[in-house]
């Protein structure tokens, strides 16, 4: 906590809590609500290992494929939940960030000297833990089923790092969309567009052995593309600068272009005077 | 009063809404401390946009006001500090406790991390909620969210409340015990009140003072006595047993005031002396042997007050408007 100066016309000093109280109280919060809310944590876990459980024994024979990497299609998928479940994460902050507007709880906390980038890091903060849980998931139910960490131990760390930095850009994302529409039906809405980048990226097959041009040149533009290629290196692969650099890279853009955007439309939604 | 002596100030306040009316269109008023301000009027008066405007959540559109000596475009860091306010619907958090609630709410106000607890429990032990303490707000009733939102109004110790319709929809019990945690705030404790009310009866009970506002204008304003006799003393209504007594009834009342020949030769007659007529009317009618099937003394009320100076009746009224 600290005691801004007192004005030299004897305004009295305001109290000003410390960012770190800030962040930290708004932050226990939104992890207390998601953990008590047991829906929203199973669903986001359970929906993208089904999927992961239904990819990898339905499309196992891709790997006859002419250039498939030399590994299971298990293997090959598992990158794909950590994509899901990071967009599940941003669709959950968004959701109870919009909840808040909607239910004036963001004006009490307008009415405290909450400074907007605390209650969005904090909001953020909250959405990042429960990424955390949810990667360690995938990962153990991934070696639970087989699936072999070509980076070793250090890569799996580093997997969890990129997914957790994915997470955190796909939350600003719904946090944006949130601060922006101010109702958690937008922000759900957009759920479905966000899950269609996923199926237009490199996620179920390498990108050189895609057929279709198109489909082809969308997953190349797609970012998506980078982030599960990034993730599924470590994987498949072992340590690869490229697939590693493009991944962190794009994660990093994805961060800091929807935590930019999310932080100047904090400044509209909380417009006090 | 001058903006020093007063705790809420305010001069030809308006705030219009993008391709909207103007939902407060040029209001004065002040406030002095440790009074309790009753604003009242139907849904979509301005109240709740005045409010929202003196607690720093919407910048004006014009005019100025002062809350707790400071300007609420210039300082409103320090408007908030001086504040505590419970917004219209208590914004809560379903999935949180009562305590968990205060405690957040202590935190983001900047109270030490060793009085925290502290402020909360005896928070809690002031409104009732003790026991509802560690239970979720999504259990709470109507009455018990009230009382918690009126709590994390107070964490911080401001001097000035601002309440928005703090007792719709609840049932009479909970409204009263609201109503007497609010007056002993300001009787007790010195604390400025703020209240928007769309209740007569609430204006009535708690308000040392009372604005009108309809259609985002001050239309009347004074202690709910000022306003009442502006308008016109009580009256009572003498029904007489048999109908065809109409004119000696007439005869027995005309020296207490104005009458009006009702139907059935009922008569009513405007008090100026006020109720304290009654007593008189009674001893009038009894000497005269006269028998009156019913004796029905009318209070002036707040709805009167409304219904002179808008022309319409304030239960109602509003609710074909649109909410600002």
């Amino acid at each position: 906590m600290s005691v801004s100066a007192a004005a030299s016309n004897g305004v009295p000093a305001l109290v000003q809590p410390s960012l770190v109280d800030q962040v930290g109280a708004v932050a226990r919060r939104s992890v207390t609500r998601t953990f008590r809310q047991r829906g929203l944590l199973v669903f986001p876990l359970v929906f993208p290992l089904l999927l992961f459980a239904i990819n990898g024994s339905a499309l196992g024979a891709a790997r006859k494929i002419n250039g498939f990497p030399d590994v299971s299609y298990r293997d090959f998928a598992l990158a794909i939940p950590f994509i899901q479940g990071a967009l599940f994460v941003a669709v959950s902050a968004g959701t109870d960030l919009a909840r808040d507007i909607e239910s004036g709880f963001f004006n009490r906390l307008a009415l405290t000297p909450l400074r907007g980038s605390a209650l969005l890091a904090g909001q953020l903060g909250g959405a990042v833990v429960v990424a955390c849980v949810q990667s360690l998931v995938y990962l153990a139910v991934g070696i639970a089923s087989g699936v072999g960490i070509a980076s070793g131990f250090g890569g799996a760390l580093v997997l969890l790092a990129l997914s957790i930095l994915i997470a955190f850009g796909f939350a600003g994302l719904g946090a944006l969309l949130a601060l922006r529409f101010g109702s958690g039906e937008a922000v759900q809405g957009f759920f479905p567009l966000l899950f269609v980048t996923i199926f237009l990226s490199s996620s179920n097959l390498p990108r050189n052995l895609i057929k279709a041009d198109w489909f082809r040149e969308v997953a190349t533009y797609n970012p998506v593309s980078y982030l599960i290629e990034g993730v599924r290196s470590l994987i498949i692969t072992g340590w690869d600068g490229e697939a590693l650099a493009l991944g962190f890279g794009f994660a990093l853009l994805l961060c800091v272009i929807t935590l930019s955007l999310a932080g100047a439309s904090m400044k509209n939604r909380l417009v006090r005077t | 009063m001058n903006s020093r002596s007063c705790a809420i100030e305010v001069e030809q306040l308006v705030r219009e809404f993008r391709k909207g009316p103007r939902a407060v269109d040029g209001i004065d008023l002040a406030v002095s401390p440790g009074e309790i301000y009753g604003f009242l009027g139907p849904n979509g008066a301005g109240k709740s946009t005045t409010v929202l405007t003196l607690t720093t959540l919407l910048p004006p559109t014009s005019g100025r006001a002062s809350v707790g000596g400071y300007d609420i475009v210039r300082d409103g860091a320090h408007v908030r500090a001086s504040i505590g306010a419970a917004l219209q619907e208590a914004a809560l958090d379903a999935i949180l406790t009562g305590r968990e609630h205060l405690t957040l709410q202590a935190t983001l106000q900047g109270m030490p991390k060793a009085e925290r607890a502290r402020r909360a429990q005896e928070l809690l032990e002031r409104v009732g909620l003790t026991e509802a303490a560690d239970r979720r707000v999504g259990g709470y009733s109507g009455g018990m969210k009230r009382r918690l939102d009126l709590a994390l109004a107070l964490v911080h110790r401001p001097r000035i409340l601002f309440l928005d319709e703090p007792t719709t929809g609840l049932d009479l019990q909970s409204r009263s015990a609201l109503w007497e945690e609010v007056a002993r705030l300001a009787h007790d404790e010195g604390m400025t009140v703020f209240l928007t009310t769309q209740y007569l009866e609430e204006a009535d009970a708690l308000a040392d003072r009372v604005g009108i506002i309809d259609h985002g204008k001050i239309v009347a304003e004074g202690t709910p006595t000022q306003l009442k006799e502006e308008i016109g003393s009580p009256t009572v209504e003498v029904v007489p047993a048999d109908p065809t007594l109409g004119e000696t009834l007439v005869e027995q009342l005309t020296r207490f005031g104005t009458l009006a020949r009702n139907g059935g030769g009922a008569v009513t007659v405007q008090l100026p002396g006020g109720e304290s007529q009654l007593a008189e009317i009674v001893r009038a009618l009894d000497q005269a042997h006269l028998k009156v099937a019913s004796l029905q003394l009318h209070q002036t009320s707040l709805d009167d007050v409304f219904l002179a100076k808008t022309g319409r009746k304030l239960e109602g009224a509003g609710e074909d408007e649109d909410e600002r």
